[in-house]
This record gives C-alpha cells, sequence and structure tokens, in this order.
C-alpha cells in the first residue's frame, strides 16, 4: 500500500553509522558473478564436506525493510513474518541436514538510497548473508539491487516494492518479488472498468514513481481495450488546497475520476474537493487510496460511487497464512505481511533445493521452487517441502498470496475489486 | 439562456467562489505584512509562521473547548477559540520586537539586517510550531459544512452544473470584509491609527509632533499578530492546517502585498484578490464553459488550460517579477522595497 512512497524525504542521520560499517566491512571477499561459476565448484564441496562432518554454522539471512522512515510502522509486522518462515526451517531440522538460519535486520529507510544500500552492503559484505529478504520500498529496492545485491551476487526477494520499472533493471536474474508490479494493477483497473461499462475517466497521480508509474500502465491498458481518458493531472501531496487540481480535471466532463495517490495525504484532500465541489460524483480507487480514513472523512456520498482494487487473494493460502500467524503471535493480516513470509520462504525452500546455502546455487532454484511442477507448498509446510526437496522430489511453492513467478522474478499478482458500500470496502471479487 | 446560466454557474463554483475565499486569506495575511512594513520599514518573513503560530493555539484551544463540549453549532468552536490564539500571537510578536528587533532599532540598523533578522525568526517560530503540534494535518473544523451544497442548488433551480458554498468559505468573506473595515476605521479616524499613519509616513515629522514610537511599534505588532491569526485559522478551517503550508504561504502574501503597493493597506487587499484570481484563473480548464457559451463548431478537443496546476506557485512569483519590474511602487503608489 503506502510501500512505494518514493518521496523526498530527508533521513539522512543513519547515513554516516551504515558508511562507516560499510567500509569496514569492504575488505571481505566478494563474490562476483563472473567468477562465481569456479568457485562455485568449490564452496558447494566445502559446504557438503562441512554438512557431513556435523558442524553446520547458522546461515544468515538479510532482512533489510524501512524500520526508520515513512512505512516503519509497516516494516515490523513484514520483518516478523519473514523471520517466522526462517524459524519454521530451523525449526524443522531438516534445512541442509540440520542447518540453522539467523535473521540479520538492515534499515532500508524506504528514502535515502544511500543509506539503503550501505546497510545492504554491510549484509553483503560484513555479515557475510546467503541471500536478502528486501527490500520494501522501489526507489531503494532498485538501489540496493544495482549498487551491490546484483554485483556481489545475493538474491533479493522483495516483499512490497511494485514500481513496473523494476522488471526491466540488469538484475542477472537476482531479483525476484512476491509482489506484483504495478503494471499489472493498471491492466487490472482497466479491465473492471470495462467490465463494468466505463468508458470514459479522468486520471489524477500523485505526483512520484509510484503514482506515474501506475498512472502510465492504467491509461495505456485503459487506451488499448477501447477507453478513453480525457484527463491526466498529477497532484502533490502534502498541499492544504486541491481545488484547483480538481477544477481543472472537472473540465474534462468525464463523470469518474481515477485517483492514484495516497489516501492520508493528496488522494483524500482530490476526493473531498470533488465530492464538496460537485465535480466528480464516481471515483475509481488504487491501492494507496484503500483505506477507512478515507470513508471516514468524506462520509456516506462514496457509498456505491467508489471501486478500487488492492492486491491480494481470499485464497486458502491466504486465510492459512493467517491463522499461522495468530497461531505464533504475529498478526497475519497486516499489509504485505504474507508476501514477506512467502519471499522468505521462497529463499528457504530454493536453499535446500540447491543443497548449499552458496549465494549463486540459490539464484538457480528460486524459479524451481516457486512454480510448478511439484507439490504444492501452503504457509507453514515448509517443513514438508524441505523434506520433499531432501528426498530428491519437486515442490511448486504456493504461500500465502499464490506465489507464480513470471519469467522477469515476480508474482502476476491476484486483486481484490472493492466497492464502498454502507461505509466499508467490500470485496466483489478477485482477479 | 440555461447554456449561459450553467456556463455563469460553473465558472462561480470552480473560479470565483474558491478565488474569493483565498483572495480574502491572502488579504488579512498581506495587510499583516504591510502593516509591518509600514511602521517598522522591513519585509517581515517571519509573517507565514506567525500565522501558524497563532492558528497553533486557536487548533489547541478549539480541541479543549470540543473535549469541554463547548460549541457555537453551526458556526465552528474554532471562532469561539480565537482570541486565545490572537493573544498568543500578540504576546509572541511583542515578546519577539522587546528581544530581537528592538535592538537593532535602536542600533538604525539598515532594512536588510532586519529582513535577515525576520528569516531567523521564522526558522525559530517555525520550529516551535512543529514541536509543540507536529508537523502533520491537524483538523479542527466542526459545524455546519455548507452553505449551499450541490446537490440542492441542482434540484432547486433545476440547472445541470450545481454551485457550492462552504460555510468556511462565506465564513472568510464575511469575517475578511468586517475585519477590513474596522482596521480602515481605525487608521482613519482613531487618535492611534491616525499617529501610525503620521509615523509611517515621516518618522521625524511625526516624532516631533510628539507621536509616541513605542506606542506605534506596538499597536504595529497587535494589529500584526491579530490579523495573522485570523487570516491563520480562516485558511486552516477553509483548507486544512499544516505547518509548512503555512511558510509556502508567504510567497503569495509578499505577491500581494507587492501588487498593491508595500506599505499600502487598501494596495494589500487588492492585491490578496489579484493574486488569488490570477491563480485560479490561469490554472483552470476552460473546456465546459466554452462548450456552454462557445458556438457548437467551435467545441474545443482540448482541455483549453493556460497553465497546469503544478505551477499555481509560479503564477504569484510571475507577479512578483513583473510587478517589481514594470512598476516597483505597485497598484497604490505603495514604498519601493
Amino acid at each position: 500500500m503506502i510501500v512505494r512512497v518514493t518521496t523526498t524525504g530527508n533521513i539522512r542521520a543513519t547515513r554516516m553509522q551504515h558508511g562507516r560499517a560499510a567500509n569496514e566491512g569492504r575488505d571481505n571477499v566478494k563474490c562476483n558473478p563472473k567468477t562465481a561459476p569456479a568457485a562455485l565448484i568449490g564452496a558447494l564441496g566445502l559446504m557438503v564436506g562441512a554438512m557431513s562432518a556435523g558442524i553446520a554454522e547458522d546461515i544468515k539471512i538479510g532482512v533489510v525493510l524501512g524500520y526508520t522512515g515513512p512505512i516503519e510502522s509497516l516494516t515490523p509486522d513484514m520483518a516478523e513474518s519473514a523471520e517466522h518462515a526462517l524459524q519454521e526451517a530451523s525449526d524443522s531440522g531438516i534445512l541442509l541436514g540440520g542447518a540453522m538460519l539467523e535473521s540479520v535486520r538492515g534499515d532500508s529507510t524506504c528514502i535515502d538510497s544511500a543509506a539503503a544500500t550501505a546497510a545492504a552492503e554491510r549484509l553483503i559484505t560484513s555479515d557475510n548473508v546467503a541471500a536478502i529478504m528486501g527490500a520494501d520500498c522501489s526507489g531503494v529496492t532498485t538501489a540496493i539491487a544495482n549498487n551491490t545485491a546484483v554485483p556481489n551476487g545475493v538474491v533479493m526477494v522483495s516483499p512490497s516494492a511494485t514500481s513496473p520499472a523494476l522488471s526491466t533493471i540488469e538484475d542477472n536474474g537476482y531479483f525476484f518479488r512476491t509482489a506484483p508490479s504495478d503494471a499489472r494493477q493498471g491492466e487490472v483497473l482497466a479491465s473492471i472498468l470495462v467490465d463494468r461499462g466505463i468508458m470514459d475517466v479522468a486520471v489524477t497521480y500523485t505526483n512520484n514513481d509510484y503514482g506515474k508509474g501506475l498512472a502510465d500502465s492504467f491509461e495505456s491498458a485503459f487506451t488499448g481495450m477501447g477507453g478513453a481518458v480525457s484527463a491526466v493531472a498529477p497532484h502533490e501531496d502534502g498541499k492544504a488546497d486541491y481545488s484547483a487540481e480538481v477544477a481543472a480535471l472537472s473540465a474534462s466532463g468525464s463523470g469518474h475520476l481515477a485517483v492514484f495517490g495516497y489516501v492520508d495525504q493528496g488522494g483524500k484532500g482530490i476526493i473531498q474537493t470533488s465530492v464538496d465541489t460537485g465535480a466528480f460524483e464516481n471515483f475509481i480507487l488504487a491501492d494507496g487510496m484503500i483505506g477507512q480514513t478515507l470513508i471516514d472523512s468524506v462520509g456516506s456520498d462514496l457509498d456505491g460511487h467508489a471501486i478500487g482494487t488492492l492486491p491480494g487473494s481470499d485464497s486458502q493460502g491466504a486465510a492459512d497464512f493467517v491463522a499461522l500467524a495468530r497461531e505464533n503471535g504475529l498478526t497475519g493480516d497486516c499489509p504485505f505481511c504474507g508476501e514477506s513470509y512467502d519471499a522468505a520462504a521462497l529463499i528457504v525452500l530454493a536453499m535446500q533445493a540447491a543443497g548449499s546455502a552458496d549465494r549463486a546455487a540459490i539464484q538457480g532454484k528460486i524459479m524451481d521452487v516457486a512454480n510448478g511442477p511439484g507439490e504444492p507448498i501452503g504457509p507453514g509446510e515448509l517443513a514438508k517441502g524441505l523434506q520433499i526437496l531432501a528426498d530428491g522430489g519437486e515442490v511448486d511453492y504456493v504461500g500465502a498470496t499464490n506465489v507464480e513467478l513470471t519469467e522477469v522474478g515476480e508474482t502476476y499478482g491476484s486483486y481484490k475489486e472493492l466497492e464502498i458500500q454502507n461505509g466499508e470496502f467490500v470485496t466483489i471479487q478477485i482477479r | 439562456m440555461e447554456d449561459i446560466l450553467n456556463a455563469v454557474v460553473l465558472l462561480s463554483n470552480f473560479v470565483v467562489v474558491p478565488a474569493l475565499a483565498y483572495g480574502s486569506q491572502l488579504a488579512l495575511g498581506a495587510l499583516g505584512v504591510t502593516l509591518i512594513y509600514g511602521i517598522l520599514r522591513f519585509a517581515n518573513f517571519a509573517h507565514g509562521d506567525l500565522m501558524a503560530f497563532g492558528t497553533m493555539f486557536v487548533v489547541m484551544a478549539t480541541w479543549w473547548m470540543q473535549g469541554a463540549g463547548l460549541s457555537i453549532d453551526p458556526l465552528p468552536t474554532a471562532l469561539l477559540a480565537l482570541p486565545f490564539g490572537i493573544a498568543a500571537a500578540v504576546a509572541v510578536s511583542l515578546l519577539t520586537d522587546r528581544a530581537v528587533y528592538r535592538f537593532y532599532r535602536r542600533n538604525k540598523s539598515p532594512a536588510m539586517i532586519f529582513v535577515i533578522v525576520s528569516i531567523g525568526v521564522m526558522f525559530l517560530m517555525n520550529g516551535v510550531v512543529r514541536m509543540v503540534i507536529g508537523p502533520d494535518d491537524r483538523s479542527f473544523g466542526d459545524g455546519a459544512r455548507f452553505l449551499i451544497k450541490v446537490k440542492e442548488f441542482r434540484e432547486a433551480t433545476g440547472l445541470s452544473e450545481g454551485l457550492a458554498l462552504k460555510l468556511s468559505q462565506g465564513l472568510t468573506i464575511a469575517v475578511t470584509v468586517a475585519v477590513v473595515v474596522a482596521l480602515f476605521r481605525f487608521l482613519q479616524k482613531s487618535r492611534t491609527g491616525k499617529a501610525m499613519r503620521a509615523y509611517s509616513d515621516n518618522e521625524d515629522l511625526a516624532l516631533l509632533s510628539g507621536v509616541s514610537p513605542d506606542r506605534v511599534v506596538l499597536f504595529a505588532w497587535a494589529i500584526a499578530g491579530t490579523l495573522a491569526t485570523i487570516a491563520g485559522t480562516l485558511y486552516g478551517l477553509d483548507k486544512s492546517f499544516k505547518p509548512f503550508t503555512y511558510f509556502q504561504l508567504l510567497l503569495p502574501i509578499f505577491a500581494a502585498a507587492i501588487v498593491g503597493g508595500i506599505g499600502h493597506p487598501v494596495g494589500a487587499v487588492v492585491g490578496g484578490y489579484i493574486v488569488a484570481f490570477s491563480e485560479v484563473t490561469v490554472t483552470y480548464a476552460y473546456r465546459k464553459f466554452l462548450i456552454y457559451v462557445a458556438p457548437e463548431s467551435w467545441r474545443p478537443e482540448g482541455l483549453v488550460q493556460l497553465l497546469s496546476t503544478e505551477y499555481k506557485f509560479a503564477v504569484s512569483f510571475v507577479i512578483l517579477v513583473v510587478v517589481l519590474l514594470v512598476r516597483p511602487t505597485g497598484i497604490f503608489r505603495g514604498k519601493v522595497i
């Protein structure tokens, strides 16, 4: 939801600290992807030797999320969900013949690319993590992938970075995500509108990577399906007054306004002003706009007049994950928690499938365990999956969010089609 | 005929009403800036944050009153809380004058020093407001929301366009008229007002005639603090209270004061409306309006928008630059900055 905030904030305080840590760790061995295949065989041999000798050391997994910054309220739950998957694998006693996993947290800050890169660099070179679960926001995720994870040949599995740009980065196959690209959400929104016979809309988006990317993908999908976008206007978050934006949009003459913004920011202001001035009565909301605060502040005028999409599904996996989380004292139905659990689970299963905690070996197996053929593995069934892999079988990880990766390593994603009815968001169907 | 009426209602709803309310808020802010410039002879950059400071106290007093169950429904409770905010803003103005500006006044420092000092005061106040109430949006409006609702207007008139008039907009315009009338009467008729105008016109002559400079300065700050709090509260009620947006208001407020002629109260009011109407009319898209009034064959394809709304702030900047280049004294021949 709010995870794609790429606002230009100014949390710089942690940079010094991280920078120093990264420098200290810099003289550690780096694993260059080009020389990796040669080193791989040796490493494999070493690992097997170590395992058979029964002195398996803890394997470290990086959990890089924005523990400070604009989404700091979401990340603790996300981290705990991911760490629960690691714990489950360690407890099974089957992972690589009884290896234990250790989580090492790094702060992505969500918005400060330099601090995020330094934190990831420290995990990779100094803590020597086998893979990274993270990062969270699109901007810092791109920075970490480009600057340190990909050059060092470390797998990254992001639970929440949704920028379409991440589909096409030069990742040498090391970047994966259990969150769908926003390009997909644009298509889903467009098809919902076409199905409902809405063929003419005005669009406003929050002026950042998230809003622009979503607006672009929506516009191209919608016009491709025969719809017309009468006006596209960005809005800045954090302003007191959106009457000029709404006035300009209303001149388009469209009856529907698509708002790709944030529910606690400009998006709410746009909708409030539209309702107040009678400029628009019907709204189309993207995931950043889904929140009860919208209904609470705008009121009953939205009943039956707003439709939206939110990543998620009502699959068995999602329900199982919430139940699993509750049993273990976690929140469960928090934003991106299922995705976080799945991201960590993919790393664990790939490690088992590779028979090694080697970085490149993990990379080679992620796609195999995420997609079929094989035994479907749901949340809480990691031990079962690890056992099948140990016995030489194949698994198809389904997890909390129906994980199925595209050829560029991101989920297709399923979305809830929502509508506001009687003062709350109601799920109409899953797309 | 109905098309013409629809066009008029459309423009009223999206241009005239919002610009009138916004212009009134700017006018009150610009009056404060112009008054300080007239009496103390410097451009007070801290005025936007003085607005935020006063409004902050209004917000807190409103919360307290709402908690205590005090209300003047359908009017917003904030009106009841206004005196607390005004008292706080006046007190802090007088305090900064005593602690900061008086020192430079006694040293006869050049105007530029005063401007820089006021920027320092601005940052200080900025910090205090953020520390006390935080940088986020705070809502404190209550009472009725609308004087005229779009749907009711449509039903009553049978037109396809609707007109909305929020209570906060009506209140803003009414309060501005009352405050401006009262201020002008004070400046024209009262002894202190006359002394202030005399001091502003010619300091030495005024001092020779027995005008007390301390008294004039005291009144200037008191009026500036009062105007700032009223402007800030009305802006917060109409839009939202967020410290950063008050800091940003400084630009259109200065543009308003300078367009009208800085140091000239009538100019500040006129300037406020000029800036507000320019911002709104330049960024409005006239497509629908033209569809109503223009012949069928002229129907525009595009939005007919002169400037995208992101450039709203640029409008006041352009006005500022053009006025300073072409007519630095402003419309009403104020002082030259």
